[in-house]
């Protein structure tokens, strides 16, 4: 991985006035790297308990019997938590959160019952030995693009309306000069934060809740949590100092939380419980797979007349949650004649989630292959391609741009990465057993934001206290709020304490959706603003509880914008692949990104080369296998699950061109959590295209789907052996 | 909570005793893949004699000029010692392609031998697996089976056994020393696993009680060269698609001796006899090195899902050997 900060990435010098654009490291990195940073299984509360999650082992049925007795007979085990006697539960707008309220087993992997116990071992040993009994049913758990339960859901994910049209695609698409028609497929895939979902709770005999959670977003714990358990909001307090990563796995409560607090009502001790790592796949959500159907109809110039992006994908049974992958679709090009389509059908699987950049990461992946498809169609360059269909106003909405920098993305990329005098025939470039591709694709992301609260004190001593319950998943949050509050203070940030990952803090939203700075940021702006003129009005010596101002941003975050607000930006991909043994490695990935004020070059640069990396994970190595016979997900661990390792994360560049957006929020900056990830599936396959001259289109490009086109290779002579 | 008991073995004879006090026992080494399947409930040991630190740790050229590895030696140490890299070359390159540095600073020579297949039916014990539990069935013959068996699988298992290390030995006809109630003996390491068969819980021919101590590797005929390639999703931490490792050497344009065998292809380190006897005396070309897998992979039955280990092998194969016999032609390279 290339060591360099892209750009300007210098500290400020002593004193200097400088806070944001600067490279300051993040705060709590020292504690990260020494371990003294606690995480929420961490913590472990006097006389603590630990508790163990039953999974069910049927795909579909019910609970006929549980043998608690037995287990309650085993050393050290306190409780066996199943649906006859776990309390009562409250409504909450999230059924995958009724745990252990009823018989119904609606997938494998379910959880039937808690084991509670003195040690997490017996708590282990307990929940292995529960004999659970179940009348079982025919289950059905596989996605077909012609499933006979498909349905068109009223919305997508983000309350994006399922179905657009504009114009008339049919007739358009039928009279175009060139037309592309391409299916691509995606497994489903896992967030697998390394930090496992935990929580550690505790009742006091006054009512009160104290969970340590692992969430992105402690006052929706809080909230459902009180729903859930029947007691006020203020009763309970929820922390998530750190959080080992989310990807949107953690972005509202999981069952590990409901359980903890269950188990610790029931027992009346503090229970810690971490999701262990081969459950997580059946409990934390999934991004679903997808089938997605992309017709391109162009001029023979290129510019695209007609664009449909139909895309089939599965939820749960338990609650549905629709992948919005055709909804990056509405906003990326030139489309007078469009159909964006959802359809999904409810299998006896997992409940589906969100995954970084849902329906964007799953969604450009077959967008961006289609439009490499038609450069290849219509013998236009790629990059060229993209830039000839840029469209004046958002296709969707008719919406101006905010502003939209993806023209200086691919230029400056292309330039970056030498694009120009690429070989525009593929299957051609070798070296010794290698084929080598270079690819393109673009990158969007919407800007998000929600209204947020946030309070700014001034001490005595000179020093400032920013109180605002932020999230920090891993990003930096502590560390650009304090730039942004020095830079209003007009302080160094070093003289900001950023006091976030409480309930009992300012209300604030999650982290997610790329919104958390922008949020929590514009609140911090807004207290500190108010601050500074308090401190302006005040003469003499500050009070000695000195001084305090608190904001709302209900009311300019919450406003619905004219504009059409998108981060943009363009991958660019080289790989290799390897004629011998089908493996395909990615030898230089280049990004560039418009997104806005870049707040902090060092923290922003870690989060685009983190997607990047999970989309080189994505488009190569990440593979779900539904077990159709069993109902679940084969690969469950990190030795089967493949995410990339270093070795697959080559040198990674991130760059980003000036943005200056005045319709966004005070500091003029778009979410860059998640745009990363985005297209860079797109890039990587449309590289391997490139280098192999066969159009690939089902994720991941493992070796089993290269080896049957690489057959023309010195070296290989392809045997008549067929499967049986 | 299971409780087991725990003896931390000083000597081999203290190991061996304290197992013939305890059978059921089991020995751990470094324990990254036995206390993963404890943990699991895939295996359920009372006691545990831990073998690990036992004086076995040394590495030694022997009097016929081979090289004698003792059981404990850890793989990345056996990896980065010098007369492995440069004369075993297959070795270490085996070694440092399996698992990740964290797990190769622990695992043991001993115990990278005996570790047990990955196949995901066998490590879930909410499903039937014949391996685990014999008669229970297999749901991988048409269940999730990419990963697995192309070679000597049955139709009670069609597991792979997932070490780098013990493919590499099998080329160059390792034995592995082994002792036990009844003494010492010695087992060429190609004998050591079994082929499934209608006992797929038994995976090697070891009887119970009997702990290897160590590895022999026999002298290395000048001229020759070996190496190993491995074919995976990912670039590192990933267990072999398919692996190849072999000896080679060549004169006057001929083969005159040649060892290989393959990985990630069958329930033990498969030896390809047959294409060694295709490789022996033949004109060093491709065309013989693809006739030669041909013979071996004529074998070959693979699943729904994993025909393609067929074509990796014999692409692997041809690239493998055609490396090693130019680098023997050109002769001016020490040997490897």
């Amino acid at each position: 991985m290339t060591d360099a900060l892209s750009q300007d990435t210098a500290l400020p010098s002593p004193g200097a006035p400088l806070a944001l654009d600067s490279a300051f490291p993040r705060r709590e990195a020292r504690e990260k790297v020494t371990g003294a940073a606690r995480y929420a299984a961490e913590h472990t509360p006097p006389d603590c308990a630990y508790a163990w999650p039953v999974p069910a082992t049927v795909a579909r049925g019910r609970v006929t019997a549980l043998h608690t007795a037995d287990v309650l007979a085993l050393p050290g085990v306190l409780a066996v938590l199943t649906h006859t006697d776990a309390p009562r539960l409250g409504p909450s707008d999230d059924p995958t959160l009724a745990l252990l309220q009823d018989d119904r087993v609606p997938h494998r992997g379910w959880y039937v019952a808690l084991a509670v116990a003195d040690s997490l071992e017996s708590a282990r040993a307990a929940a292995d030995a529960l004999r659970v009994e179940y009348d079982t049913d025919e289950h059905d758990v596989r996605l077909t693009a012609d499933h006979p339960r498909l349905y068109t859901p009223e919305e997508a994910n983000g309350g994006h309306p399922a179905v657009r049209e504009r114009g008339d695609f049919d007739a358009a698409f039928a009279a175009a000069d060139v037309r592309v028609d391409a299916t691509y497929t995606m497994p489903a895939l896992h967030n697998h934060p390394m930090e496992p979902h935990a929580s550690t709770a505790w009742w006091t005999d006054d009512g009160r809740l104290t969970v340590y959670d692992s969430s992105q977003g402690s006052a929706t714990v809080r909230d459902t949590l009180a729903g859930l358990f029947n007691v006020p909001e203020d009763a309970v307090t929820v922390l998530s100092e750190h959080v080992g990563g989310g990807f949107g796995a953690k972005g509202t409560p999981r069952a590990q939380v409901v359980l903890a607090a269950m188990a610790a009502r029931h027992t009346g001790r503090p229970v810690k419980l971490a999701l262990p790592r081969h459950q997580l796949a059946a409990v934390v959500g999934h991004r679903a797979p997808t089938v997605q159907r992309v017709r391109l109809g162009a001029s023979s110039d290129g510019v695209i007349t007609a664009l449909a992006h139909e895309v089939v994908t599965h939820t749960s049974t338990v609650r549905e949650f629709v992948e919005q992958a055709a909804v990056p679709a509405r906003t990326m090009y030139t489309s007078p004649n469009s159909r964006t389509t959802h359809r999904v059908v409810a299998l006896d699987v997992p409940t589906p989630s969100w995954m970084r950049a849902p329906g964007e990461a799953s969604g450009m992946y077959a967008l961006e292959s289609a439009m490499d498809e038609l450069a290849a169609a219509t013998g236009i360059d790629p990059v060229e391609l993209r830039l000839r269909n840029e469209p004046a106003a958002e296709p969707d909405s008719g919406r101006p741009f905010s502003s939209r920098h993806l023209a200086d993305c691919l230029r400056e990329g292309a330039r970056r990465f030498g694009w120009e005098g690429r070989e525009a025939r593929s299957g051609v470039r070798r070296a010794g057993d290698l084929l080598l591709g270079t690819g393109v694709a673009s990158a969007t992301y919407p800007v998000l934001v929600s209204p947020s609260t946030a309070t700014a004190h001034a001490d005595r001593d000179g020093s400032y206290t920013i109180l605002v319950n932020a999230t920090d998943i891993g990003t930096g949050a502590r560390t650009v709020l304090a730039q942004i509050a020095a830079e209003v203070l007009g302080t160094r940030p070093d003289t900001v304490r950023v006091d976030i990952g409480r309930s009992t803090l300012p209300t604030a939203p999650l982290a997610g959706g790329s919104s958390g700075t922008a949020s929590w940021g514009w609140a911090v702006h807004k207290a500190c603003t108010a601050l500074a003129g308090k401190l302006r009005a005040h003469s003499g010596e500050l009070p000695a509880e000195g001084l305090s101002a608190s904001a709302d941003t209900e009311e300019e975050a919450g406003r619905e914008s004219p504009y059409a607000r998108h981060a943009f930006g363009a991958h660019f991909a080289e790989v290799q692949v390897d004629t011998v043994t089908g493996e395909v490695r990615v030898r230089r990935l280049l990004g560039v990104y418009a997104a806005g004020r870049i707040l902090n070059p060092r923290t922003a640069r870690s989060q685009f080369i983190g997607g990047m990396t999970m989309g080189i994970g994505m488009a190569l190595t990440e593979s779900s296998t539904m077990d159709a016979g069993f109902g679940d997900f084969a690969e469950r661990d990190l030795a089967a699950y493949h995410v990339p390792s270093c070795a697959d994360a080559p040198a990674i560049e991130a760059y980003w061109v000036e943005e200056d957006d005045p319709h966004l929020n005070p500091m003029g900056s778009k979410g860059i959590g998640e745009i990363g990830i985005v297209g860079t599936a797109a890039a990587v396959a449309n590289a391997v295209h490139h280098a192999v001259g066969v159009r690939l289109r089902d994720l991941p490009l493992t070796p089993d789907r290269l080896l049957p086109h690489l057959a023309t290779a010195p070296h290989a002579f392809p045997l008549a052996v067929s499967g049986k | 909570m299971r409780p087991f008991s725990y003896l931390r073995a000083a000597t081999a004879e203290e190991a061996l005793d304290a197992f013939a006090a305890r059978p059921g026992a089991q020995f751990l080494g470094g324990g990254t893949n036995l206390v993963d399947l404890m943990k699991l409930g895939v295996t359920a040991p009372e006691f545990l004699i831990d073998v690990s630190r036992l004086p076995l740790d040394s590495v030694e050229t022997t009097p016929e000029g081979g090289l004698h590895i003792g059981a404990t030696v850890r793989n990345s140490d056996l990896a980065a010692h010098p007369v492995v890299r440069t004369r075993y070359t297959a070795l270490s390159q085996a070694l440092l392609s399996g698992a990740s540095g964290q797990l190769r600073n622990t695992a043991t020579t001993g115990g990278n031998l005996l570790q047990r297949t990955r196949c995901p039916y066998f490590q879930d014990t909410s499903k039937p697996c014949n391996k685990r539990e014999p008669g229970t069935g297999c749901p991988a013959r048409d269940g999730v089976h990419r990963d697995l068996a192309v070679l000597g699988h049955s139709a009670h298992c069609v597991a792979t056994h997932p070490s780098d290390m013990a493919v590499a030995l099998a080329a160059l006809d390792a034995t592995v020393q082994v002792r036990g109630a009844g003494g010492e003996r010695t087992v060429p390491v190609t004998d050591l696993h079994r082929l499934p068969g209608d006992r797929p819980d038994v995976d090697t021919v070891l009887r119970p009680g009997e702990l290897i101590t160590g590895v022999t590797l026999p002298p290395r005929a000048d001229g020759g060269h070996s190496g190993y390639r491995k074919a995976r999703d990912r670039a590192s931490y990933a267990f072999a698609l398919a692996s190849v490792a072999a000896t080679v050497r060549v004169e006057g344009g001929l083969v005159r001796d040649a060892s290989l065998a393959f990985g990630g292809l069958a329930h033990r380190p498969w030896r390809a006899r047959a294409a060694e006897e295709v490789l022996r005396g033949a004109p060093a070309t491709v065309e013989t090195y693809a006739r030669a897998a041909d013979a071996e992979l004529a074998a070959a039955e693979p699943l729904r899902d994993n025909a393609f280990k067929v074509t990796l092998t014999r692409n692997l194969t041809v690239n493998v050997l055609s490396d090693l016999a130019s680098r023997a032609e050109e002769g001016a390279r020490p040997p490897t």
